[in-house]
């Protein structure tokens, strides 16, 4: 009945569509993912191969943690800009700790190892808890509040280590935690992945989980539903801080040294992990899956821009471009969205 | 059609309209607020425009003065056929809006605001001496008694509102339009602001005026348009029109079709406020009490205080002085999750600002205030499926249309939305509700189905608080008013003597008639 010519076009009309609506639904992310595999196993062999992919994976997962904190802050309608300064904090710590332990006591590595990762920890996540205190409480702006702890921690870092990596750790801890693989698969992608086990269950299966989402999508309909408003804005933060920590001592053990800059890109890459997931920078909207995702993706393009012999300088250009153009989605998406409803 | 009275009003021929609307229509995302209105003006004359909130007043203003475009219809000026882009380009054509929602801003200066986008410069540099002469020249001319190197976050609202009207008068004015001026001006400011319009009048300046109270409307109207749910219904002769024909029309219905009876039976005191006062001095030595089984409502002005009797009593105002009573049990100063557990259940009028959370689904939304109830926690997992049914049920009873829990509160009307804020009363138990303005925004249908909600719940032996601004609402629906005015109870009126004459006696300023 129909000539070829309008079945051609008719089919062309339906992909187009087909490609709208699954861009409405998934965001840009899926997209951006197909075309960087695509680029770059084209620009290196290597790229698709197994250990490539297990080595992307191991080094996504220091990024996957904090983004996973940051997307806590974001969602509740603020952001975390200290996450890298709480890296290093922990990094800095941990390692000072180990290091002064097993200095007195040679034999004692476990207990090093043990009392390191718990000052670490908590080193961290006090950075976390003073940003929660001070957003909740005192109402500062999550901006102002997070970049002065920011500078805050940063200084403090430097000023214990006199800018000098930390040594002395126990080797286990390095060789445990940082290189350490079980079936195949590095120890930190274990911890990763039962923390987003864990993410999934709180934010999908919790009350608090929901509250995080109905702080950031109207505070004051929250706090008319009886919600302690304070309290999980304060929690965000808080967690936000823990999970930032659990990747700073990952990744001093892979590194065998404090280092007090260890996290200085983790601000910005971890929130455009979560804006590429499809967080949304006003609050109340962001699906873990999609933020871990936004993660891989980072680690991704890193892995693919070294194997491809990019220059690290344009590397940060690359972060910095992809993170306005998911932003640019983000709005082109929320007008389609609107459309669609009419 | 009642034809006579239309008739009367349209305008002489061969006169030329100031201003002439034919076809307007407007679609918002899910609502159709505009459907092809006809709407005109005269020079010299007071328009009224007249509606339930939602009519579409709002939207039709915001036409005229540029904010927003049509999206089917015509506007001419003086004849001609003109397309208003933007808010500057109405301006330009002597078209002024002021709006409840003040367009001003508080950290500049009374004169800044007033030249804002239209400095007078010299040589690309702002000329101060200039701008602070006329606008000075301005307000003498109006007789405001402001200083315009005044910042304007130093002034109280009435002042903010001289400085939006002086706004419109610093070009050639051709078209006012006023949204509900006097609902925040004393007695004396509102004096001051009839003189104005008849002097604004005698210039030949048209002027289009948004108020809700009748005494008003026959003090300065000339001629009343009726609109609802975004549709033409008349025009009418202001002095010659009752109140009841203009409630007729603007509801589109006798009253008895839209209101329910209720069957009162008062009983126990659920709620008894004795003395109460709050920090801030919105309100003084309120005492009120509200029974099982009855409707209490609260009437008064905007701004006199009779939402915040309920939000004091609900633990969101710091209170001064008096003590709150709750189901036999002293409650004074207890926080709003404290209440919601004892049964007090607080319906707050802005749907967006204090209702929902817009961008989440139904589900989400109606389960929020009752997550940790048994029903949907365990000790530390929500009942997913659990929720699921009950949201359902939930919508089920209230006819939510469309039927789509998982979709975002903002993509239903303004009507649905209102039943999915009432919706998250229904998932905890509740001896008493208050509603603040729980029709503000929504169509006829919806507002008969809320009315019907409310007699099921007093009727099932729930206290209930209504606090509204809609006379009518207030009138049919409840067995005991308050009246509010300024922060203080004025009046209380019980079964037969809740009338318009009595209640209205108390709400506007103690006229000199």
């Amino acid at each position: 009945m129909t000539k070829p010519g309008d079945n051609a076009g008719n089919r062309r009309k339906k992909i187009g569509h087909w490609l709208q609506r699954t861009f409405v639904r998934l965001g840009v992310l899926p997209f951006l993912l197909l075309a960087a595999i695509i680029v770059f196993s084209l620009m290196s062999d290597n790229f698709l191969s197994g250990r490539n992919i297990m080595n992307v994976m191991r080094q996504a997962t220091y990024l996957t943690m904090v983004a996973m904190g940051q997307m806590l802050a974001l969602l509740t309608g603020g952001f975390d800009l200290s996450v890298g300064t709480i890296l290093a904090m922990t990094s800095i710590v941990s390692a000072t700790v180990m290091a002064g332990v097993i200095a007195a006591a040679p034999e004692s590595a476990l207990l090093a190892i043990l009392l390191g990762v718990l000052a670490g920890f908590l080193a961290g996540t006090a950075i976390g808890v003073v940003n929660g205190i001070g957003v909740s409480v005192f109402n500062v702006s999550p901006f102002m509040m997070t970049l002065g702890m920011a500078s805050v921690g940063f200084g403090i870092a430097l000023y214990m280590t006199g800018g000098v990596p930390v040594y002395g750790m126990p080797d286990a801890f390095g060789t445990l935690f940082g290189f350490g693989q079980f079936l195949g698969i590095p120890a930190p992608v274990y911890v990763t992945a039962a923390l987003i086990v864990g993410m999934c269950v709180l934010l999908y299966w919790t009350p608090l989980g929901r509250y995080f989402y109905a702080v950031g999508g109207n505070v004051k309909a929250s706090a008319l539903s009886g919600i302690n408003t304070k309290w999980v804005l304060f929690l965000a933060y808080t967690m936000c801080g823990g999970l930032a920590a659990i990747s700073g001592l990952l990744l001093t053990a892979r590194l065998e040294t404090g280092e007090a800059n260890i996290g200085a890109s983790m601000p910005l890459e971890s929130i455009a992990a979560c804006v590429i997931g499809g967080v949304s920078l006003r609050g109340g909207i962001g699906r873990v899956e999609n933020v871990v995702l936004g993660a891989i993706f980072i680690g991704l393009i890193q892995n693919g821009m070294n194997l491809a012999r990019i220059e690290s300088y344009l590397q940060t250009v690359v972060i910095g471009v992809l993170l306005i153009v998911a932003v640019v989605a983000d709005q082109l998406r929320q007008r389609y969205i609107a459309n669609l409803q009419d | 059609m009642t034809g006579s009275v239309t008739d009367r009003v349209r305008p002489e021929r061969g006169s030329p309209l100031h201003l002439e609307l034919k076809g307007i229509t407007k679609r918002f995302p899910g609502v159709l607020a505009l459907d092809g209105v006809d709407f005109d003006l005269r020079a010299g004359e007071v328009h009224v425009l007249f509606g339930e909130n939602g009519a579409g007043k709002s939207t039709l203003i915001s036409i005229i003065a540029g904010a927003q475009k049509p999206q089917a219809g015509s506007l001419r000026m003086r004849g001609e056929t003109v397309e208003l882009s933007s808010v500057h380009d109405a301006r330009e054509r002597g078209i002024s809006a002021v709006f409840q929602e003040f367009s001003l801003v508080p950290q500049l200066t009374i004169e800044e605001n007033l030249f804002l986008g239209a400095e007078i410069t010299v040589g690309g540099l702002l000329s101060k001496r200039a701008l602070h002469a006329k606008a000075e020249e301005i307000l003498k001319r109006l007789g405001f008694p402001l200083r315009p190197s005044q910042p304007v976050m130093y002034l109280s609202r009435a002042e903010q509102q001289m400085v939006e009207i002086a706004k419109a008068f610093r070009s050639d004015l051709s078209v006012l339009i006023l949204d509900e001026p006097t609902s925040s001006l004393t007695e004396r400011e509102t004096e001051q602001l009839f003189r104005l319009i008849e002097q604004a009048k005698a210039e030949g300046v048209g002027i289009i005026y948004i108020t809700h109270r009748m005494s008003e409307i026959r003090r300065i109207g000339d001629r009343i348009t009726v609109l609802r749910d975004g549709r033409y219904i008349d025009t009418v002769d202001a002095k010659q029109c009752t109140d009841e024909e203009l409630l007729r029309l603007m509801t589109g219905r006798v009253i008895d079709q839209v209101f329910p009876k209720i069957a009162f039976d008062p009983k126990e005191e659920m709620l008894s406020v004795e003395g109460l006062s709050t920090a801030n001095g919105e309100l003084r030595d309120i005492s009120i009490s509200v029974r099982r089984g009855e409707v209490v409502g609260i009437a008064g002005l905007i701004g006199s205080g009779k939402s915040e009797v309920a939000r004091a009593c609900f633990g969101l105002e710091p209170l001064s002085a008096g003590r709150v009573a709750f189901d036999g049990e002293e409650t004074t100063g207890l926080g709003p999750r404290k209440m919601l557990d004892r049964g007090f259940f607080y319906v707050p009028p802005d749907r967006r600002a204090e209702g929902l959370v817009m961008m989440r689904s139904v589900r989400e939304n109606i389960a929020l205030p009752s997550l940790r109830l048994p029903r949907f926690s365990g000790p530390i997992l929500l009942k997913l499926a659990a929720e699921r049914a009950e949201v359902t049920e939930i919508c089920e009873r209230l006819n939510l249309q469309p039927r789509a829990i998982e979709r975002a509160a903002d993509h239903f009307s303004g009507g649905n939305q209102q039943k999915i804020l009432l919706g998250k009363s229904l998932t905890r138990k509740v001896k008493l509700f208050v509603f603040d303005e729980p029709t503000i925004g929504v169509d006829v249908g919806t507002r008969v189905a809320i009315y019907e909600f409310i007699r099921d719940l007093c009727e099932a032996g729930a206290a209930i608080l209504l606090i509204s601004s809609d006379l009518p609402e207030i009138l049919h629906l409840t067995n005991r008013v308050y009246v509010m005015y300024r922060g203080v109870l004025r009046s209380e009126f019980v079964g037969e003597n809740i009338t318009e004459e009595n209640i209205l006696g108390d709400f506007f300023e103690k006229e000199a008639a």
